[in-house]
């Protein structure tokens, strides 16, 4: 074989796999936006009836109550994990921590990231029965923080290393301090850091092994922090184990809500990192 | 000669990585006063080492060891109980790749203001941005769009950003690293020219790689050679009655230290290609 046909047979290879990985992504995508749009559309007002007394075995109301748990406990969870994770990333690309420590950190992080969740819910329940307390709300926010903060940590590590050190030498050679070059630092990796944050909020929206033992699975509207609560990726596993045909249909439609919210998700934190690369060193042009 | 405003006293410089690497063994140069002087030399010869370790900008990586002293008029750099920042705050430094700081044209110029507190209303702050942008030449081409980002200018006009964030700050002396060296000759010349006019306000210390700059632009000429520095002088004398057998092969291109593969059909590009140490 000449090079030439090696390099084309490389490049169908490629394109091979690229096909494969997009097609089953859209039909993943497809697949659910429409089972579940079907029903979500016909039927719009289940996500935002609270559950009967009876939902799970009859279908009665609807699914707000996951609805309104995802958010109650990703939103606080994001908030926590990415003030902690930013902290530490800076902390790691700045001159304060040494290079060697650096490294030996990274190192646990990814540790971290590769550790199945379910391992983080089983982790939290153990401290739950330690402490003597009841699964709810909180400890749903605890574990899905502990899940996101190797990620968004990892994400913003990787985006300050890659911000030029001479902006960090420009702000020195200004007379800058060593917090201002690492605000600066931020600054020019901000378009990575917000992508970084906003893949965790949504990894951590998806995830139902780190919530399964830890919010309880309630079925009822989420009444305070440490009340039981569920989300939607635990509902959508409740649901479709479920006897009534019709709670089986909510979990398409629960599952096209989530996925609309992911996808919604991705593309504000494009929208706002292409907003902020444009100030970024090498502006547009990269 | 005229009165020194920086004056090295036996400055060494030495990183101590993997292996111990001897950059800068001990020189004494005294650097004029309102005088334009270029370091010349070889790569690899310590000629960005020296830049740097005159504001102590070495330090904010690890494996480095100094020893020797730098002195700001009467003042040491080293010895001081003076804030680091206040200190590269008086010595300033323009990076060899012109980077714009992550924030807008007007931005980059206000930030040394207002980081050290330099102004009393958003006037004045206004009035002192356009004031630096007018003395870098550099103005007429923004004053329309100050509010957009100061990444999205050409690499020659972010590069005369950088000159107007460094003086913004008021700095005695400025430190240039082979600030043309990124540019395209039209934009490598409007910086020149930049300096040029600059040169009788400032003292300028410029790292070149290329001698006809050093002969278009310096006052002053210190030729650095692996780690030593083998003649200081004034720009003409350097030139045409070199007083080292070293400065004269260099000058007239003829300091090949190691094979080099690259092109060497321009005779200047002979000289700035060399690497030293192999």
């Amino acid at each position: 074989m000449d090079r030439y046909a090696k390099g084309r047979l490389f490049g169908l290879l490629a394109r091979g796999a690229a096909a494969l990985v997009v097609a089953v992504m859209v039909l993943v995508v497809a697949v659910t936006i429409y089972r579940g749009g079907r029903v979500f559309l016909t039927d719009p007002v289940i996500a935002f009836t609270p559950p009967g007394s009876r939902y799970m075995l009859e279908g009665d109301g609807g699914f707000l109550h996951a609805v309104l748990g995802s958010l109650f406990i990703v939103v606080p969870a994001t908030v926590v994990s990415a003030v902690l994770a930013v902290s530490t990333a800076i902390y790691l690309q700045s001159d304060y921590s040494s290079e060697r420590f650096s490294d030996l950190v990274n190192m646990f992080l990814n540790v971290l990231w590769g550790t199945p969740p379910i391992v983080y819910g089983v982790f939290v329940l153990t401290i739950i029965i330690a402490i003597g307390a009841r699964t709810s709300l909180f400890f749903g926010i605890i574990a899905i923080a502990i899940f996101q903060y190797p990620i968004m940590t990892r994400y913003t590590d990787e985006a300050l290393r890659s911000a030029p050190e001479t902006v960090k030498e420009a702000t020195y050679g200004l007379g800058g301090t060593r917090f201002e070059a690492a605000l600066m630092t931020f600054r020019a990796a901000l378009p990575g850091i917000i992508a970084g944050i906003i893949m965790g909020f949504a990894r951590g929206i998806g995830d139902a092994a780190t919530v399964l033992f830890t919010t309880g699975r309630s079925t009822n509207m989420p009444g305070g922090l440490f009340e039981g609560a569920t989300t939607l990726p635990v509902l959508i596993f409740d649901q479709a184990m479920s006897f009534n045909a019709e709670v089986r249909s909510h979990a398409y439609a629960a599952s096209f809500v989530l996925i609309v919210a992911v996808l919604a998700l991705i593309i504000v934190s494009k929208l706002l990192a292409g907003r902020y690369a444009r100030y970024a060193p090498g502006g547009r042009h990269s | 000669m005229t009165d020194a405003a920086l004056t090295t006293d036996n400055l060494a410089v030495t990183y101590t990585g993997n292996r111990n690497v001897e950059a800068l063994k001990g020189v004494s140069i005294e650097f004029p006063a309102n005088q334009l002087t270029a370091i010349i030399g070889p790569s690899g010869c310590g000629k960005s080492t020296l830049l740097k370790s005159l504001n102590r900008l070495h330090e904010i990586q690890s494996n480095v060891e100094i020893s020797g002293d730098v002195l700001l008029g009467e003042q040491s750099v080293y010895d001081t109980d003076e804030p680091v920042p206040e200190l590269r705050r008086r010595i300033g430094y323009v990076p060899q790749t012109p980077t714009a700081l992550p924030v807008s044209i007007y931005e980059n110029v206000a930030y040394g203001l207002k980081i050290h507190g330099d102004y009393d209303s958003r006037a004045e702050l206004d009035e002192q941005v356009e004031h630096y942008l007018r003395k870098v030449n550099l103005w007429s081409e923004v004053e329309d769009r100050l509010d957009a980002p100061g990444a999205e200018l050409s690499t020659g006009q972010i590069q005369r950003l950088c000159l107007a964030r460094s003086l913004a700050v008021e700095p005695e002396v400025l430190l240039c690293d082979e600030v043309t060296s990124a540019l395209d000759p039209v934009s490598a010349e409007t910086v020149e020219e930049t300096l040029e006019s600059l040169k009788d306000e400032y003292t300028i210390i410029m790292v070149t790689h290329s001698m006809d700059q050093a002969k278009r632009l310096a006052d002053e000429v210190v030729f650095l050679y692996l780690g030593d520095c083998i003649e200081t002088n004034d720009t003409r004398s350097f030139f045409e009655n070199p007083q080292h057998e070293r400065t004269a092969e260099f000058v007239s291109g003829h300091t090949v230290v190691g094979d080099d593969d690259d092109d060497e059909s321009e005779p200047t590009a002979t000289a700035t290609t060399v690497e030293a140490g192999r």
